[in-house]
């Protein structure tokens, strides 16, 4: 027991510690108020337009989509490589001949049935035949990538113009907003939601930080990290509807290195790759300061290569950052 | 040898030591006693070079040292054997033991001579049959503190500090502590011993210093002749070691558990016995007797054969030949077993509480609601209200303190995180506890609490069953006990009709009384 005058003493600590997330993601913040700010100098005409918001956020929504859910499964202990090429393949499969045959809805669920499916062969394989998440989710993308490409022909497969409706979530503006933004942020809140406030999410935290506790707390451990992969393909599903919406079409090139991108956004939001700890708000963060480089490069007419070197060094400032944060927590 | 004076060290918010002088003498084993919380963890950091004083001095052997860094330490001869073993558990033995001082030439290890060596120091300990090209990890806790220990010995350590060492060993392993650290200290070797056992200070310690809030308030008190009350009122201000709560007065209910026959190869065989309602059911044996596996057996945690039934319903027909559930859909059998004793009313407080209970960043409330998360819960959306207030008042009615569910775990002490795993199992109306050394690493005073939660919670009509390596809590606990040998039930019986001797016999020499 620790005595009366101590534990006094110590409360202190804790009240510092940040526990509202508005302190949590200061450093995010932060970052991406800077990043404006270096916007707002270097192209100010064309950086602070609402047209070039609206890119911003267009851009940001498929892999947001994507991160949304490898936040969930980074923070139940694992990892998911194959989200890109899941996405491309359910592209592929909601744009054959056979498929357009039934309409945009048919599509849109066709690309979601398929990508929730490859994520619950992913989840499976992790779960119930023990293959270590990079490995299993490795071996996904590069048989979703095959499949894609064998489905496809690899040729790129155009929208047809009477299942238009799919093209709409891209072009159809609701107070100057294009509708694939409203179903990134949909997918945002309900991530959010889904992680804060019900008992999977509470599962997710428990499974990722001690999953030998969350077992014998009568937790199924392993259904869980099943259903975790199936999420994220889930989000591919829908990444996959955004993917089409934007391009007009299907293809086993869409979301190259899509993984990647989603890693890196959760990785600089926060989360702990050891799982365990993370946000999805902290994620969305990462994310639209990853996609605000890439417009600040575009409208400053720099090299792509340039780009990926400001990213890379990003991602290294942003988790030493968080490290130096997590030693001050820890007692 | 080694003096230590005025020792402070400051963390944010907290004088963890204040003021602590310790003396060490070449050859003596140095007990260092105080409540959890008193600074003998940060006091022996300070010594390990993992933390650095913020002021007074340290000298070695007459020269001031003040060990910056763990290999400063080292270097200096100091090493450390501390309670939350640090060892790598994907190494082999041989490995961990020269982990930073390699048999290498030119970079390139060389195995053979680690293992040579390796199995040399071993041996020394008493203990040639762990081997050195086994893996850490797959080693039972008490062959890891044997390792633990040869690392320190491997390094031809001056000072041994050692954190707890007997907490994850039986008695037979405790006697061979005593006769390597006898070895040690006949060869100058000093030791400084921080123990919870009075019995463990008297056989083994020189001398005392005792530590309270930071500071030191007794040096150098002889270990063998000053009586127990004075140490522990030092230490306290208040008279207790091992008080138990009486024991239930009603007679007990109706069976709650029911094991028939159960075995798992290596382990156990054979083991039959039944849990009543309100009434704690002692398992007594030493480190590899089967206890903890009959535990995690029970518990649908490890294969067995055999049948489990709790509440007079078949839980499973646990092991290879798994088979239907007479009275449910075949569904929950494929789903494991742990979810299903959950299910069906069990709870089970592990050996290791951090690494098997508890999850250390998240708050008290979280840890306590997560057994128990769906009752909280509508189609998975969780009342978040509900519980916070269930979670609080569980804190309050187990008297977790600090008093601040939001706060994480692992700033809660020993005893307060245990009864956080406690508090996790009210909740959902449990049928059945099992405790696996749920006092391990719990200060004096805290142990009598526990003691009497537990109790409480029998009292409540909940069934116990009690694991632990301390003959004389299973004996002041429990109302029967069941006393294991190399995995058989040798003994039977109510536990007032034994006492520690016949127990302790009975566990050594195998003679049923």
């Amino acid at each position: 027991m620790a005595e009366a005058g101590r534990t006094v003493a110590e409360a202190p600590v804790t009240t510092a510690a940040p526990r509202s997330f508005e302190l949590r993601h200061l450093g995010l913040f932060v970052a991406l108020a800077l990043l404006v700010g270096v916007g707002l100098v270097t192209r100010p005409a064309a950086f602070a337009t609402a047209d070039n918001l609206v890119s911003i956020l267009s851009l940001a929504a498929t892999i947001g989509v994507i991160t949304v859910g490898a936040t969930f499964v980074i923070i139940g202990g694992g990892i998911d490589l194959s989200v890109g090429a899941v996405m491309a393949l359910a592209s592929v499969w909601a744009t054959t001949v056979a498929t357009q045959e039934f309409g945009p809805v048919v599509m849109a669920i066709c690309a979601i049935l398929v990508g929730t499916g490859a994520g619950l062969v992913s989840g499976l394989l992790v779960a119930y035949g023990r293959l270590v998440p990079f490995i299993a989710t490795l071996a996904m993308l590069v048989a979703a990538r095959g499949l894609a490409q064998r489905m496809s022909d690899r040729r790129t497969q155009l929208v047809r113009p009477d299942n238009q409706a799919i093209v709409d979530l891209a072009t159809t503006r609701v107070l100057g907003v294009p509708l694939l933004v409203y179903v990134f942020a949909l997918v945002v809140v309900l991530g959010w939601v889904l992680l804060n406030r019900t008992t999977f999410g509470r599962r997710t935290y428990a499974v990722g930080g001690n999953p030998e506790a969350a077992r014998l707390a009568g937790i199924d451990v392993r259904r869980h990290t099943m259903l975790l992969y199936a999420l994220s393909g889930l989000c591919c599903g829908i990444a996959a509807i955004l993917i089409m919406a934007r391009t007009t079409t299907g293809s086993s090139t869409h979301g190259d290195l899509y993984e990647l991108d989603a890693i890196a956004a959760v990785i600089i939001g926060g989360t702990l790759l050891t799982g365990g700890r993370g946000t999805i708000v902290g994620s969305i963060l990462g994310l639209l300061i990853f996609t605000i480089i890439t417009n600040l490069f575009i409208l400053n007419g720099l090299n792509t290569s340039d780009q990926l070197i400001a990213k890379g060094l990003i991602i290294v400032v942003a988790v030493l950052l968080q490290r130096r944060n997590l030693k001050e927590r820890t007692p | 040898m080694l003096v230590m004076r005025g020792i402070v060290k400051q963390f944010p918010g907290v004088r963890a030591l204040d003021g602590v002088d310790l003396d060490v003498r070449a050859g003596e084993v140095h007990c260092l006693l105080g409540q959890n919380g008193a600074g003998k963890s940060t006091l022996i950091k300070v010594l390990a070079g993992a933390h650095r004083p913020d002021e007074g001095t340290i000298e070695l052997n007459g020269v001031p040292a003040a060990p910056a860094s763990p290999v400063d330490a080292i270097r200096l001869g100091i090493a450390t054997i501390y309670q939350e073993l640090d060892l790598v558990d994907g190494l082999t033995v041989a490995d961990n033991i020269f982990l930073g001082h390699e048999h290498a030439r030119l970079g390139f290890t060389d195995r053979r001579a680690a293992n040579r060596a390796a199995g040399e120091v071993l041996a020394r300990l008493g203990h040639p049959e762990i081997r050195p090209s086994a893996e850490v990890g797959r080693l039972p806790p008490a062959a890891k503190q044997i390792v633990s220990m040869a690392r320190a010995l491997s390094r031809e350590a001056r000072l041994i500090v050692m954190d707890e060492p007997s907490a994850a060993l039986a008695h037979d392993e405790v006697a061979n502590l005593f006769r390597i650290i006898r070895d040690l200290t006949a060869r100058g070797v000093a030791v400084v011993y921080i123990s919870h056992r009075m019995e463990e200070i008297r056989e083994i310690g020189d001398r005392v210093t005792v530590l309270k809030d930071g500071r030191t308030i007794a040096v150098g008190l002889p270990a063998r002749d000053t009586p127990t009350s004075e140490i522990v009122s030092l230490m306290t201000g208040r008279d207790v070691e091992y008080v138990f709560p009486p024991r239930a007065s009603r007679p007990p209910g109706e069976e709650v558990l029911r094991v028939e026959g159960l075995s798992a190869p290596g382990a156990f065989a054979g083991v039959s016995f039944s849990v009543r309602a309100g009434e704690i059911v002692g398992l007594a044996g030493l480190v590899g007797s089967g206890r903890s596996e009959i535990l995690e057996a029970v518990y649908g945690a490890r294969r067995a054969t055999g049948q489990v039934l709790v509440g007079g319903r078949q839980v499973r027909r646990a092991g290879l030949l798994q088979s239907v559930r007479r009275d449910g859909p075949l569904r929950a059998l494929r789903r494991g077993g742990v979810v299903e004793s959950v299910r069906l009313g069990m709870g089970l407080a592990p050996e290791e509480r951090k690494a098997q209970a508890l999850l250390l960043d998240q708050s008290v409330t979280a840890n306590i609601t997560l057994g128990g998360l769906s009752g909280f819960a509508r189609l998975g959306w969780l009342d978040r209200a509900r519980e916070r207030a269930e979670a609080t008042r569980l804190a309050e009615a187990l008297d977790i303190r600090p008093r601040d569910p939001e706060r994480p775990v692992k700033t809660l002490s020993g005893g307060n995180q245990q009864k956080a795993v406690l508090a996790r199992w009210l909740l959902g109306g449990r049928r059945l506890l099992l405790l696996d050394e749920p006092t391990r690493g719990v200060d004096v005073g805290a142990r009598a609490e526990l003691y009497t939660v537990i109790r409480r919670l029998a009292e409540d009509g909940i069934g116990v069953l009690l694991v632990s390596s301390e003959v004389p809590e299973v004996l002041g606990l429990a109302d029967r006990v069941l006393v294991l040998r190399e995995g058989t039930v040798i003994h039977q019986g109510d536990a007032r009709d034994l006492d520690e001797h016949r127990v302790l016999d009975m566990i050594m020499n195998g003679r049923a009384a």
